[in-house]
């Protein structure tokens, strides 16, 4: 059975991965044009990033740490992404699921951590589920587009924070004290997630490697997974095969929400240990919930390559801080650095369509191309 | 509480201020229109806005003069908006998540140039308010509509003409065809991509108007993030108005006069929670897509990229 053909396949399949992989490159060589313009050496700078992110056990510790919250959204826009549902809300969804979180430890205080924890994560998750849920009911029932509500619900949810931190949840000490910063009481450090090395890396991490995996399954070997698949390909196909594509939607946006709401109930339990706002969502969330979709196109919305793509992005974040440390490049340059990988990875993905456009028409051609296959029937075929 | 609101100066002051907040969403939204007419969606808008509103407050605080700002951020706004015909025509990017990418450079590179290049919040004198003769001595009317600055004034002009170079001329018909039918537009000898190009350039160049309209006519300053999602909201809107000009002004006031009364709210000190006034807009713009949407359709080939069958 050694068809040149499936070879071919499989280098294909190779090229294919790697793409993204040039296209960063592209992206980081024009980063180094604008290093240049900013009078800082692309090399030196370069190089103080990947030390900033790898150079000790604390650097890599922060690495995994700063990539945790991006694998959690990643993981929810590989469901809602592959459900056919583009899902910009990642951003509103960890803020609600970091006050869910936030609301069931400062509420339960002396209750048992075994308890508390698993309820906190559940809370985060209910609370991002509702706030993917509400843009997937108004995509499937009301047809409302799903970018511009869920871009709407990240603005909604920021006031919502800012309005529980002015003075409901605020915390009693700043209460008192004349700064009024908006943050709650820190959670009791019994309900902090176990540190595994001793660095800041904290338990959240493996929970976000372990539920990629349960994605993973849950996507490719449960019919719930292989129905959302289904709708994302083909809603009309899935129509006629008797699939409530309209009921798929909205699941595909509710669990996209909850997966980022428990990466914020992990944010909380894990490295703030309380909720606190800057005004925006990004003084709480660093921008994870778009950076988490760029890491989940990044490994082409599966959840187990959305693993390395998390990490190589927390590596560019930490390193964004080293570099601004020691070279004085503003972290901005990240921020738009990360927008050129963004912009040269969607692009790049005309290569791999073309070719996979070519392969059907060659599959196509194929049986005239070998005469004797012609006149068989399927099933007939000899080696 | 409520009688203080119905005042007849709050109301006056409402309703011109209304009209003031309308002119960022105008420029921005009716560029997109136009983008989203020919089918594509650019939802990098907000950040063409950032470096619009930079270029034009660094020029206007370097040489002091507001013009100079305007072209600069006009040049700018064509430059991205170049960028992204090239990455959705060319290149047949997904156009929701290039989109981001664009965003995202936009925010990032603003506030890089903003830190390397001033570093510290500046402010310039705006554009000045030109009364307009006879029409802005009308009590009332005058002054809500005929006493705002020469970009306010711009925003509404483009309104009408906007809905003419889309209705009543051969280029509206060809940005309408290939946003319908891009198949049939190009067996007719349409550009695909030049109209494209075309209308996406525009739009960049709205974009950085409406960017420069908060930095030196509306707000004049420049700081990070500026525009906090201003236009994410504007490609709302473009959905809101059912992608006609006159729908998009409906909604653009709307929206603005909700804005408008959010701050006067707070200005009379009535007890509702700041932050929550700050929510009513989006949480009517959600409902608003809710009862619209429902009832129009968007142009067949949005964010589908086109390529010439064999």
């Amino acid at each position: 059975m050694q068809n040149p053909l499936l070879k071919k396949l499989d280098f294909e399949k190779i090229v294919d991965a790697l793409l993204p992989v040039l296209a960063t490159f592209a992206a980081l060589a024009v980063g180094a044009v604008m290093l240049v313009l900013l009078g800082a050496n692309p090399l030196q700078a370069y190089a103080a990033m990947v030390e900033g992110a790898f150079g000790s056990t604390n650097s890599l510790a922060d690495t995994i740490v700063r990539a945790t919250p991006l694998l959690m959204v990643g993981l929810g826009i590989c469901i809602s992404f592959r459900g056919g549902v583009i899902n910009i809300g990642g951003e509103g969804q960890l803020v609600m699921g970091a006050i869910g979180a936030t609301v069931v430890g400062l509420w339960l205080p002396e209750v048992p951590a075994f308890f508390v924890v698993p309820l906190a994560m559940l809370a985060g998750f209910l609370a991002g589920a509702i706030w993917g849920g509400i843009p997937g009911a108004l995509k499937a029932y009301f047809n409302v587009n799903e970018i511009l509500s869920t871009i709407m619900m990240n603005a909604i949810a920021v006031q919502f924070m800012n309005y529980l931190l002015r003075d409901p949840l605020l915390d009693p000490d700043q209460f008192n004290a004349a700064s009024k910063i908006p943050q709650t009481a820190r959670l009791v450090q019994a309900f902090d997630l176990p540190r595994l090395v001793p660095t800041r890396l904290h338990l959240g991490a493996g929970i976000a490697v372990v539920l990629a995996i349960l994605v993973y399954l849950f996507l490719w070997r449960t019919s719930i997974g292989y129905r959302i698949r289904a709708v994302g390909l083909n809603p009309d196909a899935s129509r006629y095969a008797g699939i409530d594509v309209k009921r798929y939607i909205v699941l595909s946006l509710l669990l996209s929400g909850a997966f980022a709401g428990l990466g914020g109930a992990i944010q909380i339990l894990g490295v703030h240990h309380r909720m606190f706002t800057d005004g925006s969502a990004m003084g709480f969330t660093g921008s994870a919930g778009f950076n988490g979709i760029v890491a989940a196109l990044f490994g082409k919305l599966h959840p187990i390559g959305t693993i390395p793509a998390s990490f190589l992005f927390g590596a560019l974040l930490v390193g964004a801080n080293k570099l601004q440390r020691v070279m004085q490049v503003p972290s901005a340059f990240i921020i738009a650095l990360n927008g050129l990988v963004v912009v040269f990875v969607v692009s790049s993905e005309i290569w791999s369509r073309r070719r996979s456009r070519r392969r059907m028409s060659m599959s196509e051609t194929l049986p005239e191309l070998d005469g004797s296959n012609k006149l068989k029937k399927p099933g007939e075929t000899q080696i | 509480m409520i009688t203080e609101l119905l005042s007849l100066n709050v109301l006056i002051g409402i309703a011109t201020s209304g009209i003031r907040l309308a002119t960022p969403y105008l420029y921005a939204a009716i560029g997109e229109t136009f983008g989203q007419r020919s089918g594509v969606l650019n939802l990098g808008v907000d950040g063409m806005m950032l470096l619009g509103a930079y270029a034009g407050f660094y020029v206007a605080f370097t040489t002091g003069n507001l013009w100079f700002g305007l072209l600069a951020a006009i040049i700018v706004g064509a430059v991205m908006g170049l960028a992204m015909a090239f990455i959705s025509v060319n290149l047949q990017a997904e156009q929701g998540i290039s989109g981001i990418g664009i965003y995202l450079f936009g925010l990032g590179m603003s506030d890089l140039l903003f830190q390397k290049t001033l570093g510290t919040v500046e402010t310039v004198k705006g554009f000045r308010s030109i009364s307009v003769p006879y029409l802005s001595d009308i009590p009332i009317i005058g002054e809500i509509f005929f006493q705002h600055n020469i970009l306010v004034y711009g925003a509404f002009a483009l309104v009408p003409l906007a809905w003419f170079v889309l209705n009543k001329t051969t280029l509206g018909l060809k940005i309408r065809a290939v946003g319908e039918n891009t198949q049939a537009a190009d067996s007719l000898g349409v550009s695909v991509s030049g109209v494209r190009y075309f209308t996406l350039t525009l739009g960049g160049i709205l974009s950085g108007i409406a960017g420069a309209s908060l930095s030196i006519a509306l707000l004049n300053v420049f700081q990070v993030n500026l525009t906090n999602g201003l236009g994410f909201i504007a490609v709302a809107l473009v959905y809101f108005g059912s992608w006609r000009p006159g729908g998009v002004l409906f909604g653009s006031l709307i929206f603005s006069l909700v804005n408008a009364l959010q701050v006067w709210v707070q200005v009379l000190g009535i007890d509702i929670p700041s932050d929550i006034a700050v929510m009513m807009p989006y949480v009517l713009t959600i409902l608003v897509l809710v009862f619209t949407v429902q009832r129009t359709r968007p142009p067949s080939a949005l964010t589908k990229p086109f390529e010439r069958g064999e």
